[in-house]
Parts: C-alpha cells; structure tokens; sequence
C-alpha cells in the first residue's frame, strides 16, 4: 500500500472509530458535566474565594473516583438493562429496595431546588424576576421531551453541557498565575488547618463530584438510550471524557474566583459573579450564563433520575422515546418535582443558599449506601456474566466507600464538637 | 382521593410481593452491616440537619 492510500486507510478508520463514538457518547459525559450543576458551580465558587488554590489537588483526587464509581454503572445498565432502582428491588428486595428510593427521591428533591435556587439567581441578576425563571427552566424542560426520541433529548442536552465548559476560557481570561497554581494547588495540603470549615467544604467538593442521583441516572440512561454489551467499551471513553469535562470545570472555576475573588466573602456563585462584573465585565457575565446553564442540566437530568426510577419500580411506562400521551404517569412524575422543587425558591426568606451548600453534603453523606449497593450487585456473576468487578475494582470502591464515611464522620465530630479541630 | 391512596397502597403491595424473594441471599451479618451502615449514615444527616438548623436560626 503507498503512503497516500495508507493515510486515507488511517483517516477511514479513524473516522469510522470517531463515529462509532459518537453514536454511543451521551450518557456518560451528560451526567458527569450536569454534575457541575448550580450547587457545584456555587461550591466550586465559594472554595476559590476561601481557600485559594488550595483545593485544586483534591478535584484532581476525583477524577480517578468519579469514573470508577460511573463505570460500574456502565456496565450494570448494559449487561442488565434495567435501572438501578429495580436493579436494587430485584437482587435486595423490597425493604432495601424502598430504602434506597426513599434516600433517592429525597436527595433529587432537594438538589432539583438548589438547580432552582442557582437558576433564579442567575437571571434576577439580569433584572428577570424568579417566577419568571421558574415557569420558563419548567416549560423548557418538559418541551425537550415532546419529540418522544431519547436520541432528540441526548443531542439537545450536549448543547447545553458543550455551553457548561464556559468557565474554562473565562479562567484564561484572568491572566492566573500558573506557578501559583502548581505551587499551591497540586501540592496536596491543607494550608488552612482541619476545622469545621476545611471539612464542609472538603465534603460539598466531593458531593458535587459524587453523588448517589448520578448512578441511578446513567444506568436508566445507558438502558433507554438501547446500549449493550458490545458498547460498553466506547461507553467506558464516553464516561472518561465526562470525568476529565467535570474536574476541568471545577478546577478552572476555583482558579478564576481563586485569582479575583481570594480572601473575599462570597457564598454564591451568584454573588461571585455581581463582585466579578466590575472587575471583568466578560468573566462577571461567563459566570451569569454558566450558572444558569449549570441549574438547568441539573434540573433536566435530576428530576429525570427519580422519574426513571419510579418507573422502573411501578412497572409505568418510563422512557424519553415515548411521547408525553403514552407513558403520562412517568412525565407527570417529573413535573410534579420540578413544580414542587421550584416552589421553594420562590418562598420569601427560605435560606436559599445554605440549602445549596448543605444538600451538597448531604448527597455525599448517603452516598456510600448507595455505592455498597452498586458494588455488591457487580460482585453477582449470574447478573453481570463476564463484567463482574475484578479484585482491584473491588478494592477501590471499598477505598472510596471507607474515605467518604471517614470524611463523613470526621465532620459530624466537628459539627457537634468544633473545639476539638481548632 | 381516598380511592387513589387506595389503589397506591395495592401497588405498594404488589411490588413488596413481586421482589419479596430477593435474588441476592444475604448471611444475616451482612444484612445487619448493611442496616447498622445506612442507621449511621442517617444518624450523620441528622447532624448535618442541626447543623443547618442551627446556623439558620443565628442568621
């Protein structure tokens, strides 16, 4: 073969391999870029304008763990093709089963206000006001499914996660100092001591990494999207690719809040972003828009993580490629949250952004329940065949289900006895 | 409205029968550790919870 038609050979296969891709892509890389969701992006915020660069090193730490843990799922949902909740009722029964879709539907709840509560500032800081922004996430939200196509859905919502790598160029755009960065950020460290505060914060970052919605979302998406076990594989880059997007975007926001805003008090990505308009009118508006772009992939993805769940539990009707007429207790479902959801925000007082904080630390509080589960399930050879987890798999995950309780626990101690962390 | 509360709780029902045989066979000590695990992760929610009240109230 000459070298012109041994290129053009490579350039079809690479192309071939690139579309194969593209089919398969989706699952993986929507959930882990709506986990940079308006409680993420206000976490992200906060700990640059506290901490400086000081947390870089841990959002690094999460990359490896938060492709582990959604790997598992890929695998799961492929080999099974069930979601996770009837995948629970199934191998665990009815007790357990309850068990974990009462923790779920509690902790979407709960974050679906907080995709709210980062929507509605995000816009009432260009003057619209917050019932407006309600109604308006509600409509946009329940007309993505109209087209009864999962694949229409997937494709409109990658617009939305390519517009979340927003806050990527606006960290360029504050000139960082990159010697301060590695010296300070990549070292790990914890320069502000271990208190009550270092842990929260340690907690939110891992929550808005990790989170228990996540798993139940990629495995009802791997199944309704049709993927089997021969994807898995490409689901495998898909899911790698969403772990590098999500760390990027949180180690580029710590960066950029970590340059202007170091020292200052914030305690929302909101607030960041009316400190950061006079400042950089670009970077102020960057941060606007991404919000508000965060709240609503969290909005889209969280309340269909419970829909898919109680579907698959009651046995409705429960899939994005059926239109809003053929599986209505399954969308209704959905509206139901994200109206009730919505609600909160426009409660006068509520204390909107300690819940946004707060629900970060939740989320990561439950999420070794959640994790045992997935673990355990992937250990059943007669479920999952050949994609059981290997002795290394299980290892990690048991690492990382034994770190988070720790961490956990070493903030409860310092929540009921701050003294001692002085 | 109490025919629909009705028709839930046969649903209920139905599921508990449908997975009332799990397909995992745990030891007792294992469905005890697991139990004992989401006790203690609640027990760490409800810290979670005070706190929250707490600093609340102080606002």
């Amino acid at each position: 073969m000459n070298f012109v038609s041994l290129l053009y050979y490579k350039y079809r296969r690479f192309a071939k391999t690139m579309s194969i891709f593209a089919l398969v892509l989706g699952p993986g890389i929507i959930v882990m870029v709506a986990d940079n969701d308006a409680g993420g992006i206000t976490t992200y915020a906060v700990t640059g304008a506290k901490f400086g660069y000081s947390f870089i090193w841990v959002e690094l730490l999460l990359l490896p763990v938060a492709y582990v843990c959604q790997e598992m799922t890929v695998r799961l949902g492929a080999v099974t093709k069930r979601g996770h909740a009837e995948a629970i009722f199934d191998a665990f029964g009815s007790f357990w089963g309850w068990f974990s879709l009462s923790d779920l539907t509690l902790t979407d709840w709960l974050t679906t206000v907080t995709e709210f509560i980062g929507m509605t500032a995000a816009l009432s800081i260009f003057n619209i006001p917050p019932p407006l922004t309600v109604l308006g996430a509600i409509i946009l939200i329940m007309a993505m499914v109209m087209s009864g196509r999962y694949w229409t859905w997937e494709k409109i919502v990658l617009v939305f996660c390519v517009l979340n790598l927003i806050y990527i160029p606006a960290a360029f755009l504050v000139n960082p100092p990159v010697s301060a960065i590695l010296r300070e950020g990549v070292i790990p460290g914890f320069p502000y001591g271990l208190n009550n505060l270092v842990f929260f914060f340690l907690m939110a970052n891992v929550g808005t990494t990790i989170a228990p919605w996540m798993i139940f979302f990629q495995q009802s998406a791997v199944v309704d999207k049709g993927l089997r076990e021969k994807d898995i594989r490409w689901e495998r880059v898909d899911t790698a690719v969403g772990s590098c997007f999500t760390i990027a975007v949180g180690v580029f926001i710590i960066i950029l809040t970590g340059t202007l805003l170091r020292g200052v008090n914030i305690e929302s990505a909101a607030e960041a972003a009316i400190l950061l308009m006079p400042i950089n009118k670009y970077v102020g508006t960057i941060m606007v828009i991404g919000l508000f772009d965060a709240g609503l992939l969290g909005a889209i993805c969280i309340s269909l993580t419970s829909s898919w769940a109680f579907g698959e539990v009651f046995g409705w009707a429960h899939s994005l490629n059926y239109k809003i007429g053929q599986a209505p207790w399954f969308f209704l479902f959905r509206l139901i949250i994200l109206v009730t959801a919505g609600a909160v925000v426009l409660i006068p007082g509520a204390p909107l952004i300690l819940i946004t904080l707060f629900v970060q630390v939740i989320a990561v509080t439950l999420l070794p329940a959640a994790l045992t589960f997935l673990v355990l399930l992937l250990n059943q050879e007669d479920l999952v065949g050949k994609y059981k987890n290997t002795r290394l798999q299980n290892i990690v995950a048991s690492i990382i289900v034994g770190a988070i309780i720790i961490l956990s626990t070493l903030y409860g101690v310092s929540a009921l006895f701050p003294e001692l962390f002085k | 409205m109490r025919n629909m509360l009705r028709v839930s709780i046969e649903k209920i029902r139905e599921i508990n029968r449908r997975y009332s045989n799990p397909r995992i066979k745990m030891s007792r000590g294992v469905r005890f550790a697991l139990l004992m695990l989401r006790l203690y992760l609640i027990f760490l929610v409800l810290i979670l919870a005070y706190k929250f009240a707490t600093m609340t109230v102080l606002k």
